[in-house]
């Protein structure tokens, strides 16, 4: 066809995983043309032979742009951030703004993306895969530290401000919005009893639009398949 | 009013920092933070850093914590070398790839390990069961195995021909287990032929001044006062044991 370019941006997700649903988010909020490869972790898809040559650490999101191989949603995020043209306001480039980013993403890692998934593991994931119940006394613990996280999430990043690194959403609610989704595939929501991260929920949804509920489609099939199991 | 830096270099992200500022010849006001004295929770510290975490700086009115953010943050400001954190957009991604794993993927591991080795036997007075050093062992394994094998490659350096932040942090989290006493170079070649170049670009003055202390950490340890300490045992019971 005259004067269209072959898509060359690919991403191998797999819904259920957070850092990918937040890719995923980002590519169709921005309208960065892309081609998505679904690997589905529960089907041992990220475990094959072309997988593993492809991240030998066989895990997702994976990109591929024309032939440079990126792994960690952090960095592609900001990649692709950089890369397109996109709202300044994901990724500013003031450096005191882009410093209040990047402060929030390396907290991440070590504060809300492992405490949400611990509890999704021990409630949902691990249950799932063992078929034993979950374990009460694990899940009690991890949803201590979960709770832990938000408060701090309220009293830290969202103290004074609308979203967590200032006015406007950036690549920081991306990431945490998709951490804190992941429990409700379980069932459980965890933001129901705190009024100032439901708020802060609902203005990231609302700047979303309707790529935050596609993206999450699958972790709500999930829930609802579930709850009928019980 | 002058850059203030709020370090306690027995931590990894203090030392990364320190270093960087100290080679690119950044003047900075040196304000000490005794981490294992509780500090960061005194009331003071939390007027400069919500988070409660060192690294901090204070830059005129503007506070910042997270080594990675510091140190990107500076480089913008003083414009550092390239190499340090690449312009160029793919050599850039590099190093935001390994930044990223490592908070999971080593950071973790070497921090466990100090902690199981030194800093738990001192605090709770008894040795930690076998199995869980054991654990920590392979899993601490695993990471320097992906750091030769996948960040390395065949390359002099994580993300190419020269020195980034990513080699900065990689080497301090390394460091941090070998000033429990473990020598993860051993049997290495890869990882061994790579400290040497990251220890000769940052200077091996300045390198054994930031890693002084870790490595006294043996000696430094049994002469702590245990009580002191004491809260950190609830942290230890949940993490750890």
């Amino acid at each position: 066809m005259a004067g269209r370019t072959a898509v060359e941006l690919e991403v191998y997700l797999d819904l259920l995983s957070q850092p990918c649903r937040a890719i995923h988010i980002f590519l169709n909020c921005n309208k960065i043309p892309h081609k998505v490869k679904t690997v589905a972790i529960r089907k041992g898809e990220n475990r094959t032979p072309e997988y593993t040559k492809l991240n030998p650490m066989q895990k997702v999101p994976v990109m591929v742009d024309k032939d440079f191989v990126l792994t960690e949603s952090d960095a592609i995020l900001k990649y692709l951030a950089t890369k397109y043209d996109v709202p300044g306001n994901w990724y500013p480039r003031h450096p005191e703004r882009r410093a209040r980013v990047d402060e929030y993403t390396a907290w991440h890692h070590t504060n809300t993306r492992p405490h949400a998934a611990k509890v999704f593991l021990m409630e949902v994931l691990l249950p799932f895969m063992t078929g034993q119940p979950a374990d009460p006394l694990k899940v009690e613990r991890a949803l201590a530290d979960l709770s832990d996280t938000l408060e701090k999430l309220e009293n830290m990043f969202l103290k004074r401000q609308p979203f967590l690194c200032g006015d406007d959403i950036s690549l920081a609610d991306l990431l945490a919005m998709c951490e804190l989704m992941q429990p409700l595939g379980g069932g459980r929501d965890i933001l129901k009893d705190r009024p100032k991260l439901l708020s802060w929920k609902s203005r990231v949804q609302s700047a979303l639009g309707d790529s935050f509920d596609k993206a999450h489609t699958v972790l709500y099939s999930f829930r609802d398949r579930s709850k009928a199991k019980l | 009013m002058a850059l203030e830096m709020y370090l306690d270099l027995f931590s990894q992200p203090c030392r990364s920092v320190y270093i960087f500022a100290k080679k690119n010849n950044i003047s900075f006001d040196f304000r000490k933070v005794s981490l294992l004295e509780g500090e960061q929770y005194g009331e003071e510290f939390g007027k400069i850093n919500m988070i409660r975490k060192a690294p901090a700086i204070r830059d005129g009115d503007f506070c910042l914590a997270e080594s990675i953010a510091i140190m990107k943050y500076l480089a913008e400001k003083y414009q550092t070398s390239d190499h340090w954190y690449p312009a160029d957009l793919q050599k850039r991604a590099r190093v935001n790839e390994y930044l990223s794993w490592q908070h999971m993927g080593i950071r973790m591991h070497g921090s466990k390990l100090f902690w199981l080795r030194l800093l738990i036997p001192k605090i709770m007075g008894v040795e930690v069961p076998k199995d869980k050093m054991d654990g920590a062992l392979e899993d601490l394994e695993g990471s320097l195995k992906l750091i030769e094998e996948k960040f390395i490659g065949d390359k002099p350096f994580i993300a190419g021909e020269q020195i980034s932040l990513a080699d900065l942090v990689a080497i301090v989290e390394i460091m941090q287990p070998v000033g429990s006493g473990l020598d993860v170079f051993e049997g290495r070649l890869k990882l061994s032929a790579w400290r040497d170049r990251v220890q000769a670009e940052i200077g091996k003055e300045l390198f054994d001044e930031a890693h002084q202390g870790i490595l006294a950490s043996q000696e430094m340890v049994k002469n702590m006062d245990s009580s002191k300490m004491q809260v950190f045992k609830p942290k230890i019971l949940r993490f750890f044991l």
